[in-house]
């Protein structure tokens, strides 16, 4: 789960990582409220989930309540690269010395933590990664060690930050880690990490990433939640327990299994369709979760088509096919229906779906085969 | 011959008493595993139709000799229950649990790394083992599995999916093909058990005349993968990658398979793969026919 930067900022804030003082709007007036409590200069910027608000003039610096007036009108309900602006967050402005880069993510094939940290801050830190990648001091943390103050002073000199900034970025670098380990993220960012000419560092920006597989010891996490930016069927999905992404294309699909149904996005994509989702049933395919399944596909007015792919081990065919034709007495299934079913007891399943078969409801004997029919119908 | 569990491997089954420990547990007994106890804290006495149940791993280890661990308790305990067939002396511990945090993961492997070099941990988040006629650790059906043909090369399947694996041991069945053993790696960002150090557990095993590997979206374990077969490897390798069409930033199903900072795609995988000389298959029929050529051409 991705934050956006006020909570990033709020996060941080639980383990002592400072941030600017400011606050968040919904509204012009409320923008103008925050900016009064933070202090002028402020800067108002727009809080969506994608890079290069920037540029797109989703940040804008303000001297007084008037300018806050003008670029909150703006940038509320803007427009960034189809994200739409709904909220700000408006803090203090700082005055910037130097700008650096800090994050925690974990390096999946050294199997450790990895800091990366770099006094060219302020910038896309995959293109210094690119042109520039003596810049970035990589360090690898083991997680049963974790990160002494010691090694992340040693980090912030090889970085070569300002002699001025190493006491505190090394401060924050030891939080950072306690966030990103104690607080669950896939991913901790801080882009800038800012000096300012006072000889204080602090955080200007925050890129959270929290690992959903933690959520249930972080209570906290809740808020979060509520401002997902999830779509209407994937809010449905999570509704109803299922594992749901939703896509652009005609061919709704429903399979067991996170590999198969992947599988089964690329082999519609192969066959010159689209998917219009990514479903996993799991192992399971009861009737509860297959119409759960069914009732989701059928929200989404773009599927023309649906693609049930299900390989049976444990499941077995039979149990798949008594779970289809009870989803269908239940669910008015708007578009036609091509059914792969391979795996244990997949012959018998068969026989039990051969009475329901229509042109509404269709085998096909392979994944490929089930496919194209599906992307057939869906054109 | 088998790579990690033959019928020499003794299990026993971490939250036997549960449901789904015990409805998998009795799976693997009743497919000829010698599922030979249970452990669940507090439940020691007991037993789950003939199973003795043992408070704690390590009674249950003296009692009866056991060489391996199934684990299959919630994500909150898992990481607790591995270190404890660790400490306990349990050479290899199959986890199947779906859903441990990233970071209690990571932790745990690095203890396993550190404290306890002697036990391989398979998973979490995986399918488990089946070495077909001789040993099934986890939920793999086992009747969809060919054990290895007299006169008849035979096939190692290594994966991170579970459903794709079934597959594949479902096709090389109609075809005849037996399997020496099917390792399911799972689908986790940190996995105890390794594309390679399945594929070195294959070329060592002279039973295995060819590998079958399943890999997706997410991480680098694909492209290691290629360099070891570029390097290490004299038998025939088919892959099939999935997640070429996944869009970037989410999660597919799996806590691993994300695509992020346009690293990890399937195009990459594939491409490293092909240029170490595996055959890749764009889809997991096109690649199960891979495997039915290079065997038949053995």
């Amino acid at each position: 789960m991705d934050l956006f930067e006020y909570q990033g900022k709020q996060y941080f804030a639980r383990f002592g990582i400072p941030v600017s003082p400011g606050g968040v709007a919904d509204t012009v007036d409320e923008a103008v409220a925050q900016a009064e409590a933070a202090g002028y200069p402020v800067v108002v910027k727009a809080q969506v989930q994608v890079g290069g608000r920037g540029k797109a003039g989703g940040i804008k610096l303000a001297n007084d309540a008037d300018e806050v007036r003008r670029h909150a009108g703006n940038i509320l309900g803007m427009d960034i690269k189809g994200h739409v602006v709904k909220r700000l967050w408006v803090e203090h402005a700082s005055d910037i010395a130097d700008e650096y880069y800090a994050s925690f993510t974990l390096d999946r094939s050294a199997k450790k933590h990895l800091l990366m940290l770099s006094a060219k801050g302020g910038v896309d830190i995959e293109a210094v990664a690119e042109e520039d990648p003596g810049a970035i001091v990589k360090l690898h943390v083991d997680p049963v060690e974790g990160l002494s103050s010691a090694m992340a002073r040693q980090a912030a000199a090889d970085a070569a930050l300002a002699p001025a900034a190493l006491d505190g970025a090394a401060a924050i670098l030891v939080r950072l880690y306690e966030c990103f380990t104690k607080g669950d993220c896939d991913l901790a960012e801080i882009n800038p990490l800012i000096l300012t000419p006072e000889g204080k560092v602090h955080a200007l920006d925050a890129k959270v990433s929290l690992d959903a597989n933690a959520d249930f010891r972080h209570p906290e996490w809740e808020e979060f939640k509520a401002t997902e930016e999830l779509d209407e069927r994937e809010q449905l999905a999570r509704s109803k327990g299922l594992q749901y992404i939703g896509l652009s294309g005609s061919v709704g699909i429903i399979a067991n299994g996170a590999g198969l149904a992947m599988s089964t996005l690329d082999v519609v994509n192969q066959v010159g369709g689209a998917a219009a989702n990514f479903l996993d049933v799991g192992g399971g395919a009861s009737a509860d979760v297959m119409a759960a399944a069914l009732e989701v596909i059928n929200f989404d007015d773009s599927v023309k088509s649906i693609l049930i792919n299900i390989f049976g081990g444990i499941t077995k065919g039979t149990e798949v096919a008594n779970g289809i034709v009870e989803a269908l007495s239940r669910v008015e299934v708007r578009a036609p229906i091509v059914v792969r079913l391979d795996g244990t007891l997949a012959a018998e399943g068969r026989e039990i779906l051969q009475p329901h078969l229509s042109d509404r409801l269709q085998f096909q004997p392979t994944m490929l085969d089930a496919a194209r029919t599906a992307v057939a119908l869906a054109q | 011959m088998a790579i990690f569990v033959d019928e020499h491997t003794r299990v026993i089954v971490q939250g036997l008493t549960g449901g789904q420990g015990k409805f998998h547990g009795l799976r693997n007994k009743a497919y000829g595993t010698q599922v030979v106890a249970g452990v669940t804290p507090g439940k020691g006495g007991q037993d789950v139709e003939g199973i003795p149940v043992f408070d704690s791993v390590q009674e249950a280890v003296a009692a009866t000799g056991a060489n391996a661990s199934f684990v299959s308790v919630p994500p909150k305990a898992a990481p607790a229950a591995i270190l404890e067939a660790a400490e306990a002396g349990v050479p290899f511990v199959v986890c199947i649990t779906e859903g441990i945090p990233a970071q209690d993961e990571a932790r745990t492997y690095n203890r396993l790394v550190r404290d306890f070099p002697g036990t391989r941990l398979l998973g979490p988040n995986c399918p488990g083992i089946i070495s077909p006629g001789r040993c099934n650790i986890g939920i793999t059906s086992g009747d969809i599995a060919l054990a290895p043909q007299a006169g008849q090369p035979a096939v190692g399947i290594v994966s991170r999916s579970g459903t794709l694996t079934y597959q594949a041991l479902y096709e090389l069945k109609q075809n005849g093909i037996g399997v020496s053993t099917c390792v399911g790696i799972g689908g986790d960002p940190v996995p105890g058990t390794s594309f390679i150090d399945c594929l070195a557990e294959f070329e060592k095993d002279a039973e295995t005349k060819a590998v079958f590997m399943i890999g997706e979206i997410g991480g680098s374990a694909e492209e290691e993968a290629a360099e070891f077969i570029k390097t290490s490897m004299t038998k025939p390798v088919a892959v099939y990658i999935a997640g070429v069409t996944a869009p970037p930033g989410k999660k597919m199903g799996h806590a691993g398979a994300i695509v992020s900072g346009g690293k990890g795609t399937a195009q990459g995988k594939m491409d490293a793969l092909a240029a170490a000389g595996a055959r890749v298959g764009l889809n997991p029929t096109e690649a199960g026919q891979h495997i039915v050529d290079i065997v038949r051409s053995l």
